[in-house]
């Protein structure tokens, strides 16, 4: 993927918080949010009542994480074996998402702090900030200006794609070893690379919980709605092209038609949007009709959404949604990583089925293909690309139904 | 665990799709149109629930997978 600086803007609606400080420096950073004070385990609590939950795509609460490799580094030092590891996840392999090199750029110091309290609330005694070749020197030269009381590296990834921040494969990555997703009976916060409890957790994620660690969690849920509290970023764009993306922090629970406007992206304007893919590329079509839900858990649970990565792929009403669905299918189905059977034979044969519906030609049933392929892996993409299909198949029906007798409701962009 | 509610765990990253997991766990295990085993209550297929009367089933499956990648779990 190439590395772009997409620009960010202020919200309206929206807060600075994550994206506060003036430059991306320890001088800009400690003006803005002063020195992180002295962290123990209590301050997972603190996360807890904040609401911090992860940002990766998965939505998992981190203090529930950060309570499990708590326990299991303790059991794991009675037992002799090496002590909790955290892993910062700046992979950022979701195509559509951009926010965590923007991130990484803008306020590195608060990912590194997130990692320190991360540590400092696990006794985790390592933490590695794992993110692509081209933001590596960005988080070593942050890494230069400071002192922590726990050892912090950068592990460059050879190549950051689709499934490289899967969990699984990220830890492994870290340990020296392949870097694809593994398969798991044990749970990484129990048993990770080198019998580590091992927490891996998205980067804007822990940036939050070192808000959360200086100011409290009264002061996160100040903005935000009651099932998103505090702020996110989010990656508007093009589904056809996200390297038109912008990056926005914004309150939780924001009005997705709201966001759309606040990105003044052409390609992104409410009145000429047909459908939102939401989430990431693996996340779910929800329709331009459904643009006063909110972005968060209860607003898209109607759509079957969640807010995933916080990633918001804007298709314009020029747009065929089933060329696009077919196009995306297919860069979903090349971007596995080729390790479990039914993955490496479904994706590409969804991808084949929705290219040639796209061209008005008879298809098999894509969804029995779908049903294949549906929480049949190590990890979670193909689960990912079952649900971006399904959802097309019924946000998208009328377009179906119109390829299947060869013809296509969007006269324009094909 | 000779009592306890237990699991098949596949281990996709092994499986090859040789089958005979599907032959003698019939019960349980379809296969799919590439050979993969497929649950037959059309469930995903990482942790397969196995009954108690058919856990001898179970054990042979994982015995004979010639991938080793079938295995018992707790669930």
């Amino acid at each position: 993927m190439t590395l772009t600086h997409p620009p960010t803007i202020p919200v309206p609606t929206g807060t600075r918080r994550l994206l506060a400080a003036a430059g991306p420096g320890l001088v800009d950073h400690e003006r803005t949010h002063g020195p992180l004070p002295a962290v123990g385990p209590a301050v997972i609590d603190e996360i807890a009542r904040a609401g911090v939950e992860g940002r990766g795509g998965a939505g998992f609460p981190l203090a529930r994480k950060l309570a499990a490799i708590a326990r299991q580094g303790g059991t794991a030092r009675t037992r002799g074996r090496s002590g909790p590891l955290v892993v910062a996840n700046g992979a950022e392999g979701e195509p559509a998402s951009r926010k965590d090199a923007v991130l990484l750029r803008r306020s590195p110091h608060l990912v590194l702090d997130g990692a320190v309290v991360a540590a400092l609330a696990t006794g985790a005694t390592e933490a590695v900030v794992a993110t692509s070749a081209g933001l590596a020197p960005v988080v070593r030269q942050a890494l230069a200006e400071r002192r922590d009381p726990v050892r912090v590296t950068v592990r460059a990834l050879p190549h950051a794609g689709f499934t490289a921040g899967e969990a699984s494969a990220l830890a492994s990555a870290v340990a020296g070893g392949p870097g694809v997703p593994q398969d798991r009976v044990v749970r990484l916060s129990e048993r990770g690379p080198g019998r580590r409890p091992t927490l891996v957790s998205n980067v804007e994620t822990l940036a939050q919980a070192a808000l959360v660690a200086r100011y409290g969690a009264e002061w996160t849920r100040g903005v935000g709605s009651a099932a998103a509290p505090g702020t996110r970023l989010v990656t508007v764009s093009d589904v056809r092209d996200p390297d038109t993306a912008v990056v926005l922090e914004t309150a939780g629970g924001a009005v997705l038609g709201d966001l759309l406007v606040a990105s003044r992206l052409d390609r992104a304007d409410p009145r000429r949007a047909q459908a939102v893919l939401v989430g990431g590329w693996g996340g779910t079509w929800v329709p331009a009709t459904a643009l006063d839900a909110t972005l968060d858990a209860p607003g898209l649970a109607p759509w079957g959404a969640s807010p995933g990565a916080g990633v918001l792929a804007v298709l314009g009403a020029d747009t065929c949604p089933v060329v696009t669905t077919a196009r995306i299918a297919t860069a979903l189905a090349g971007a596995s990583a080729g390790r479990c059977g039914p993955c490496v034979n479904g994706l590409p044969g969804i991808a084949e089925q929705l290219t040639a519906l796209a061209g008005g030609r008879p298809t098999r049933d894509v969804e029995h293909l779908v049903s294949l392929v549906d929480g049949r892996g190590a990890c979670h993409h193909p689960d990912g690309v079952a649900r971006m299909v399904r959802s097309a198949m019924h946000v998208f029906r009328e377009d179906v139904l119109a390829h299947r007798s060869g013809r296509c409701l969007v006269g324009g962009v094909r | 665990m000779s009592r306890e509610e237990v699991a098949l765990h596949v281990d996709w990253t092994r499986c090859r799709g040789r089958g005979l997991c599907t032959e003698v766990f019939a019960a349980r295990l379809a296969r799919d149109e590439w050979g993969f085993p497929l649950a037959r209550d059309g469930g995903a297929t990482r942790d397969v629930p196995v009954l108690p009367e058919e856990r001898a089933a179970a054990e042979d499956a994982v015995a004979l997978c010639p991938l080793q990648a079938l295995r018992l779990t707790a669930r």
